[in-house]
């Protein structure tokens, strides 16, 4: 993963902040609004995640785990003890979850590859069906109802624009993590582990710090989600869920920073289009999503990344 | 003067197979020497004990005076042993500047700053370079570590066990796979190296020309036992090495 030039960095960053934010302003419906919102929270959510797959090479099953625990601490906190919870809510869930993947990272990551896709898999689907079956307390399949956000939140373009502000916040910090000296560690740890400990360099540590990172921000999608469609279900810890990420992450490229977010707004646009037309839109996601990897295995932001290397001269590629 | 490296009768055994046969010797401070044998005298997993990466059934390894047995491999390279791989071990994705970098960046104990971007890091970035600049390779500073000539990956390997500033390196065959032209650059690099770099070096080799053209001193290792030692005229005058290996050079 290298960084692009300055300049066409920042132009990319005004037009993706431009176009989000406009979308309240040209929409002719108020859908579009929530489709949009949709995709910032899932544009988070695979970048958090592709964090521990694509850079630092941990295929976690199980980040539904941590954005579903994000979404619970603001529904529950603001069902059981009011709206003006709602913004501490995300505080507190990201705590809480802090000290959750510092606990269970120090377990999964001591195990490798398959086995710690298995486990992180397993730790996810427990606390779906804890959340499932403990109806008293978590409403069980019926999910909560109802989340309000306090004060001008309630209105949908003000919180829009709350959610656009924390997201790209989100990524523009995971963005400087990805290419500082850590990120550049964590590169090198998913690349070869054995030299990385020959230069002295603890592998397990970096994993653990970069699971808690992915999963806080993972945490964060999740609670900003609960004020969107002012509902959550506990098919946010389902492992579908944490599949989403993964499919997200190669339908927009693992080795591109941007690649998931991209990813998740084709899918998203995808299934909201094909899902006007047919109930067998899974089908037709599944069949993009097979020709891609076969296609173009970069994924889409990947190729194109590539196109343009290939139409540079070759002296301009040597810095790019 | 203090040997370096001090083997005291090490022994190593797979099993019934016995792949260090108590083997003893010193490497002087300063000393450039070679390791030879035929495939399977037990010179890499000599390396390996050295290094950490093997433990000995039994023998002392004394570096700088204090027994290295039972320390892990990064514990090792931290008291100042490096190593080069027979098969280069690079980071193929980064380009070649990083794969040097991220070692300057472990070596300033820079690693853990997750903020300023890595081309930021002045200090780790000048000695990136330097080093480089040193191995000639400063030319491909930018591509990627995985596109680079197979000679040239070797290099780069060395280098970035270089930026640890070892005081101990040890080469595994680091001339193996190249072209003649290459094998002739390379020798006379880590001669250079050697020198700019104040090392102290153990190389095992199979070319010839590199072995007694810049070693001042050879160990010929035999199915795990340590065959001959001397100066490089020694051994080529040794009868028992040129039967059990030398034989039609």
């Amino acid at each position: 993963m290298k960084s692009g030039p300055k300049f066409s960095a920042a132009v990319l960053w005004t037009l993706m902040i431009l176009g989000f934010a406009l979308v309240p302003v040209l929409m002719r419906s108020s859908y579009q609004l929530n489709l949009a919102s949709h995709v910032l929270v899932w544009g988070l959510f695979a970048v958090a995640f592709n964090m521990l797959w694509g850079v630092t090479g941990m295929l976690s099953f199980g980040q539904a785990l941590y954005y579903g625990l994000g979404a619970y601490f603001v529904g529950l906190m603001v069902e059981y003890l009011g709206s003006a919870w709602y913004l501490p809510a995300i505080g507190i869930g990201m705590l809480a979850v802090a000290a959750t993947s510092f606990l269970l990272g120090l377990l999964v990551i001591r195990v490798g590859g398959v086995y710690f896709t298995m486990l992180t898999l397993a730790f996810g689907q427990l606390a779906w069906q804890i959340t499932f079956k403990w109806y008293d307390f978590t409403g069980g399949d019926d999910g909560i109802q109802g989340i309000a956000a306090p004060g001008f939140l309630q209105n949908p373009i003000a919180y829009y624009y709350f959610l656009l502000v924390l997201v790209m916040l989100s990524i523009w910090i995971l963005k400087r993590m990805a290419y500082s000296p850590f990120g550049l560690m964590l590169r090198c740890v998913r690349q070869n582990p054995e030299r990385v400990r020959f230069l002295g360099r603890r592998v397990r540590r970096n994993q653990l710090r970069v699971y808690m990172v992915s999963s806080l921000f993972a945490a964060l999608a999740g609670s900003l989600m609960a004020g969107i469609d002012n509902s959550i279900h506990t098919d946010m810890f389902f492992w579908t869920t944490s599949g989403e990420v993964i499919l997200m992450s190669v339908l927009g490229g693992l080795n591109q920073f941007f690649g998931p977010f991209v990813g998740a707004a084709a899918i998203i646009i995808i299934e909201d289009i094909v899902g006007a037309w047919t109930e067998y839109w899974s089908l037709i996601i599944g069949s993009i999503i097979m020709s891609m990897v076969i296609l173009f295995p970069k994924g889409l932001v990947g190729e194109l990344h590539q196109l343009k290397l290939r139409m540079m001269p070759p002296k301009a590629r040597r810095s790019e | 003067m203090n040997a370096i490296l001090e083997l005291e009768s090490v022994h190593k055994s797979f099993g019934g197979l016995q792949v260090t046969q108590n083997v003893s010797f010193a490497v002087m401070p300063g000393e450039i020497s070679a390791i030879i044998g035929p495939n399977g005298a037990g010179k890499t997993t000599l390396f390996n004990q050295i290094t950490g990466h093997l433990l000995p059934n039994s023998g002392r390894i004394l570096f700088q005076g204090h027994d290295v047995v039972g320390d892990s491999p990064q514990k090792i390279v931290a008291q100042g042993i490096g190593r080069a791989f027979q098969i280069a071990s690079l980071f193929p994705d980064e380009t070649v500047l990083d794969n040097v970098k991220v070692a300057c960046l472990s070596r300033l104990d820079q690693t853990r700053r997750f903020w300023r971007p890595v081309q930021r890091f002045r200090r780790a970035t000048e000695r990136a370079h330097a080093i480089l600049e040193d191995l000639g390779l400063e030319k491909q500073a930018d591509r990627l570590a995985f596109e680079l000539a197979h000679g040239d990956q070797k290099l780069l390997d060395i280098g970035i066990a270089l930026v640890l500033e070892p005081q101990l390196l040890l080469l595994d065959e680091p001339t193996a796979g190249m072209s003649p032209e290459e094998r002739q650059r390379t020798r006379e690099l880590i001669k250079k190296l050697w020198k700019a770099y104040d090392l102290t070096l153990v190389f095992i080799e199979h070319d010839m020309d590199m072995v007694f053209g810049i070693a001042q001193k050879v160990r010929v290792l035999q199915q795990g036992a340590l065959l001959a030692e001397g100066t490089p005229d020694e051994i080529r005058n040794n009868k028992e090495v040129v039967t059990a290996y030398l034989g039609e050079a």
